[in-house]
């Protein structure tokens, strides 16, 4: 059984003692532990089931690289799933559970599927739920998805906040090891910018576990200067509990700070996301270990070598009394000698290699440890926990030599640099066959913007395994970070004599179909040798066909511990060497990290920006419905108590067209443009002609993309000879806005026109209805005469003592001025135009009021009758594209063949026939079906309401040679079956001749 | 008329650096070609500042200016002196290639205050808020959050934020998201 030693571990206080739940449980541990260690100090070894055939699992690892031990952590506001029990810092009160087992961890109905596994191979989903096509939404998908999956989804609203951070380094250093804090050290003497962070809560790494002497002192003391040296400059920052998630272009470094996962009580946010920007970055991320490859190497009680040594220096916490290390390098006899050390029993170390090792293996032998060579296990015995091995020849079939009893098997097939952070901005990787790991390739390095490596490897993530060899290497890259010279005093440590790692991809090499379809590759999506065989006799040769066909390296933990076991397995099936087959991609984030993190403060209120115009409070009061608009929030109507929108429409509406109405259309974009070439630049933009429009005249106009296309219309007035004043859409003016500047720097980079967008300078308020001119009058200053302000004119002037901007537009069919002031007084003048307004019973109206209205008139709406295909000669609107100019934006489009074909669906009006309201989008069918056995389409329709003017349905909508076919009746069928009779009609529907509007 | 109408005692917040929209600036947008001498020695002439150099604010007694672009510039001025400075520089400027554009309406100016005040702009601007990477007088045009926004530290312990007016509100709530009390670096204080 697992248990806390008597011994304690170097980083637990066991004067304070914490309190937990596990799965409902009770249970105890110390400050220091992790879940993951105070679970095993518990004898907790059982911690989760497997995602596809619910084997039982323990817990492996001890640290991110951890595939089984994942855990639903905390509750409500708090839930998290899938954390790992090994970097899961244990506080007073954490809850967590176990995942992926119904009815419970002990007994678990899925485990069934173990013994089908010989009929779940790799592919199996793909090859038996393809047919017949409907059974995979309604059917397989919602039963394969409650069988198999890990952790399960929070449901509710996440409790913590989060918060981005921006920064800036010349040098960033990820890994607060030996290498690390070596190369840190040397580049900090330069005066420049660094940064060291360490994903975990302590510094050293490995090195504190594995000892050594570094210039005659302790590894541990040379650990704890140069953290004091650090910690001493002005120039360096250090932080612990910090990831290096994902390096892209320009030394983009994106990490991952958690500042009270192991302090939930805490104020202010849990996770912080550091974006910063480095001159260079030192990847000192160390090494993780491989599994090895034999059957049943999943049960709990196996785990990898460097972790039991953790386990046991760390936090005084052993996996059982007898101990068998199976190994096939020099390193896990370090864990033999440690287990000795604290006097519990190492059974034998196996080890593959015929020769075994150097000096270590003398040291062990002389502690009394049985060492057996050449020898592999042939499988593990025992239920939810070891119970012993079976041994055999590493070069045989798996004949069974012996049987050794022991409550763990303490695992080393050698070690992989972590070369991920390295790997994802362009690092090319190279096989070594003598050290049998992929490291970083010097000729190859992540290159800047001037060709410089900006990712620069140091220590074990750059192969370098021996304590003397990493200080050395982290010493010149320390130094090459900054551009200095490699100091002449180096640190150094006593090379250690070993024996060369010898491949042993699978144990024992000549294993059965019986053994290697046991023994695991990838613990978190149960993937085996067997199915890599597979997959690559079924033809998947590509390492990256054969990952996503087996869902190697697929899962969480990104295949930390599984990708190279996985390729040497297909590279042995293929018959080709490891580098030929190569790696998958290394793709961020290096380990998970929260949503909530990605997206920092942008929840809540800040979740998007809201746009608020100088009304925006007044409308808000009274009762407005706002819609969003863009980024802006606009009145959509404004209900009275009891009264439906529909119905507030319609009295805004009526009110309108009988009286006064009042428009903020503050939103409007307004664009400024000016010099001596506007007229010319504007006759470029414009489908019409801007150049011949007179000061003090107003002008509507069109602008198309280059492909022709409709993208934005509105209202050009002429303020001086040079000067224009350019109305956009609300939605289209910082877009219109970037259009402008960017044909100017680019293009016409000589043309002298300036432009500015000033649409929030001014509050912009209709006044329309056939009382629009009374009620201006009324307020006194300005003369609004039909004589002195017609239709399409401004003015400047004042209006009962506002200096305001008066426009004769109207976009509704009603005389109607758009009063255009400074934004600050535009609440002011609203308040003041409602006063006056009361004798005409004035009424504010939203948007959809704007929207009939406009469809009434049969006038064009951006987004209704636009999407992005259709040109203006499609809307009729050919009176508004100049035969004059020689050129504009969209000219030659509109000459295509397609575009002037007379095939071309085009504007027209639609009356239902009964007077119903069209649906909004619905198609009209013609002859005959298409070659997907849909009916043939003729027309849709664009814009559909009820008008209270016309107490009936009116629509306008694009048909196939529309405005031919007028009176024509053709067919809209419906959702529920029906069809709805529709006549052609034009697209005026109300005061075809503008007599409302021109008085 | 008066013309202000924000309730600026509303929109405070006291977290571990006080947030507070400010009284509104006057705001004057010049576009044209800085580094043509006759256009600077104009406008020199019209405001009695030599024009900043990239990046930089350059202060008179009366106004500010606000390198923006090399063909932009911002002057700043009191609310109540903006009219006349419009029409100071309009006239300076004369018939040469420029704009002048008031665009004082157009924006909400916020004031932050405290011993951490860089990093507390670092959570939302993606700008270098170090001593080294930024000092006083520097204006920086970038965004804040998901919004544009310009803005310079006034001192060590003061910074000027401006953004458009229809954003203030957004504007505010995330400044006082950042300065929430609990969530501070002590990086550079």
């Amino acid at each position: 059984m697992s248990t806390r030693l008597s011994s304690a571990g170097r980083l637990v206080d066991t004067s304070k003692k914490i309190s937990f739940t596990f799965n409902g449980k009770k249970l105890t541990g110390f400050k220091g532990d992790t879940l993951a260690s105070a679970l095993l100090a518990n004898d907790q070894m059982l911690v989760g089931r497997s995602f596809k055939y619910h084997r039982p699992r323990g817990i492996v690892s001890s640290g991110s690289e951890e595939p089984n031990a994942l855990v639903n952590l905390g509750e409500e506001g708090m839930f998290e799933p899938n954390q790992r029990a090994t970097i899961t810092e244990l506080f007073e009160g954490l809850s967590a559970t176990s995942q992926n087992h119904w009815p419970s961890l002990e007994f678990d109905v899925g485990a069934i599927n173990k013994y089908l596994s010989r009929f779940l191979p790799a592919g199996f989903y793909y090859k038996m739920f393809i047919h017949p096509r409907p059974f995979w939404k309604y059917i397989y998908e919602p039963i394969i998805r409650q069988s198999a999956g890990l952790g399960k989804a929070p449901s509710e609203k996440d409790a913590s906040t989060y918060e981005h951070f921006y920064a800036f380094y010349d040098v960033v250093v990820v890994g607060g090891g030996v290498a690390g804090l070596q190369a840190a050290v040397t580049a900090a003497k330069s005066g420049k910018k660094i940064l060291v962070i360490e994903q975990t809560a302590h510094w050293g790494g490995r090195a504190p576990v594995d000892g050594g002497e570094v210039s005659g002192q302790p590894v541990d003391d040379f650990l704890d200067e140069c953290v004091a040296t650090l910690a001493s400059m002005e120039n360096v920052q250090i932080r612990t509990r910090m990831t290096g998630v994902g390096v892209y272009d320009h030394g983009y470094l994106i990490a991952n700070e958690r500042l009270s996962d192991h302090m939930p009580e805490v104020d202010g946010p849990r996770h912080r996301l550091w974006r910063i920007r480095a001159g260079s970055i030192i990847t000192a991320t160390g090494a993780i270990e491989r599994p090895l490859v034999f059957a049943d190497n999943d049960k709990p009680g196996v785990l990898l070598a460097s972790a039991l040594r953790d386990y046991v220096t760390d936090y005084g916490v052993s996996l059982g009394d007898r101990t068998v290390v199976v190994t096939n390098n020099d390193d896990a006899y370090l864990t033999a000698i440690a287990i000795k050390n604290i006097g519990l029993e190492v059974s034998a170390i196996i080890d593959s290699r015929p020769n075994g090792a150097g000096e270590l293996g003398e040291k062990a032998k002389a502690m009394g440890i049985r060492v057996k060579t050449g020898k592999g296990i042939a499988k593990v015995l025992g239920g939810k926990r070891v119970t012993g091995v079976a041994i055999c020849a590493q070069a045989g079939e798996g004949a069974v030599l012996e049987e050794m009893l022991c409550d763990c098997v303490a695992m080393s097939g050698g070690w992989s640099p972590v070369v991920h952070l390295y790997s994802h901005c362009g690092g090319k990787l190279l096989w070594d066959e003598e050290k049998l790991m992929f490291h970083p390739d010097v000729n190859n390095y992540p290159k800047d913007h001037n060709g410089k490596p900006f990712v620069l490897p140091a220590g074990a993530a750059n192969g370098c395994l021996d304590l003397n060899e990493i200080l050395r290497d982290a010493t010149e890259v320390g130094s090459t970070a900054v551009g200095a010279k490699k100091p002449s005093k180096l640190p150094s440590a006593d090379p250690r004599v070993e024996s060369p790692i010898e491949a042993a991809w699978m144990m024992p090499q000549g294993a059965g179909t019986k053994l290697r379809s046991k023994a695991w590759l990838d613990f978190q999506n149960d993937v085996k040798v067997s199915d890599v065989q597979l997959a690559a006799q079924e033809g998947f040769q590509s390492v990256e066909h054969a990952k996503r066909y087996t869902t190697l390296g697929m899962a969480t933990d990104q295949g930390k511990l599984s990708n190279i076991n996985g390729l040497a397995t297909l590279a042995g099936a293929l018959n080709t060497p490891i580098p030929e087959v190569g790696t998958t991609t290394f793709r961020p984030p290096y380990t998970p990290i929260s949503m909530g993190s990605i997206a920092g403060l942008a929840r809540d209120e800040v979740f998007q920006p809201i746009r608020q115009t100088s009304i925006h409070a007044w409308h808000e009061q009274n009762g407005a419905y706002m819609e969003p608009v863009g980024q802006w929030r606009r009145p959509y109507c404004y209900p009275k108590t009891g009264e439906s929108h529909s119905d507030a429409v319609e009295r805004e509406i009526n009110q309108t067209r009988g009286s006064l109405g009042l428009l903020d259309a503050s939103t409007l974009g307004k664009l400024l443009v000016k010099g001596p070439d506007a007229a010319k630049f504007l006759d470029m933009l414009y489908t019409n002609m801007m150049s011949s429009l007179k000061v003090g005249k107003c002008r509507y106009g069109l602008m198309c993309s280059e492909n022709g296309f409709l993208s934005d219309d509105g209202v050009v007035a002429r303020i001086n000879e040079e000067t224009f004043l350019c109305h956009t859409t609300s939605g289209g003016a910082d877009h219109i806005h970037a259009q402008m500047e960017e044909w100017l720097q680019t293009e016409w980079w000589d043309w002298k026109v300036y432009v500015a967008n000033v649409t929030e300078q001014f509050a912009q308020l209709g006044v329309v209805g056939p009382n629009a001119r009374a009620i201006l009058e009324k307020l006194g200053g300005m003369d609004v005469s039909k004589d002195a302000l017609g239709p399409m004119e401004w003015k400047d002037g004042q209006i009962a003592e506002f200096e305001v901007r008066a426009f004769r537009i109207s976009f509704s069919g009603e005389l109607s001025y758009e009063i255009a002031l400074p934004a600050n007084q535009g609440i002011a003048f609203w308040q003041v135009l409602l006063e006056a307004g009361q004798e005409f019973g004035v009424m504010p109206y939203g948007t959809e009021a704007l929207h009939v209205m406009r469809a009434e008139k049969g006038f064009i709406m951006i987004g209704d009758e636009t999407d992005g295909t259709v040109i203006p000669q499609d809307l009729g609107m050919n009176w508004a594209i100049s035969k004059k100019k020689t050129d504009f934006l969209g000219k030659r489009a509109q000459e295509r063949s397609y575009m002037v074909d007379p095939n071309r669906w085009r504007l027209v009006g639609l009356e239902t026939t009964d007077g119903s309201v069209l649906p909004d989008g619905a198609y009209a069918v013609g002859q005959g079906h298409n070659a997907n056995d849909q009916k043939n389409t003729i027309g849709r329709v664009t814009s559909t309401y009820y008008s209270p003017t016309l107490s009936r349905g009116i629509a306008m909508g694009l048909v196939h040679k529309g405005p031919e076919r007028m009176g024509e009746i053709i067919d809209f069928p419906k959702i529920d079956g029906t069809v709805v009779k529709v006549k052609i009609v034009d697209q005026v529907f109300f005061d075809k001749d503008g007599e409302k509007q021109n008085v | 008329m008066s013309d202000t109408v924000v309730d600026i005692e509303s929109m405070r917040f006291e977290g571990y650096v006080t947030v507070f929209q400010a009284n509104p600036l006057g705001m004057i947008a010049v576009r044209g070609d800085l580094a043509s001498k006759p256009f600077s020695t104009a406008l020199k002439k019209a405001i009695g500042i030599d024009l900043p150099k990239m990046r930089q604010i350059a202060k008179g007694d009366t106004s500010t200016l606000a390198w923006m672009s090399p063909d932009e510039l911002l002057i700043l001025s009191t609310w109540e002196h903006k009219t006349r400075l419009m029409t100071v520089i309009q006239k300076a400027l004369g018939k040469r290639h420029s704009m002048v554009a008031d665009v004082s309406d157009a924006r909400m100016t916020f004031t932050l205050k405290g011993s951490n005040v860089r990093e507390v702009i670092a959570k939302l601007a993606p700008v270098d808020l170090s001593p080294a990477g930024l000092e006083p007088g520097e204006v920086r045009r970038t965004r804040f959050g998901q919004i544009s926004a310009a803005f310079w530290l006034v001192s060590q312990e003061e910074a000027t934020v401006i953004c458009f007016r229809s954003f203030g509100d957004y504007m505010f709530k995330q400044l006082k998201a950042a300065a929430t009390p609990g969530s501070e670096l002590d990086i550079w204080s």
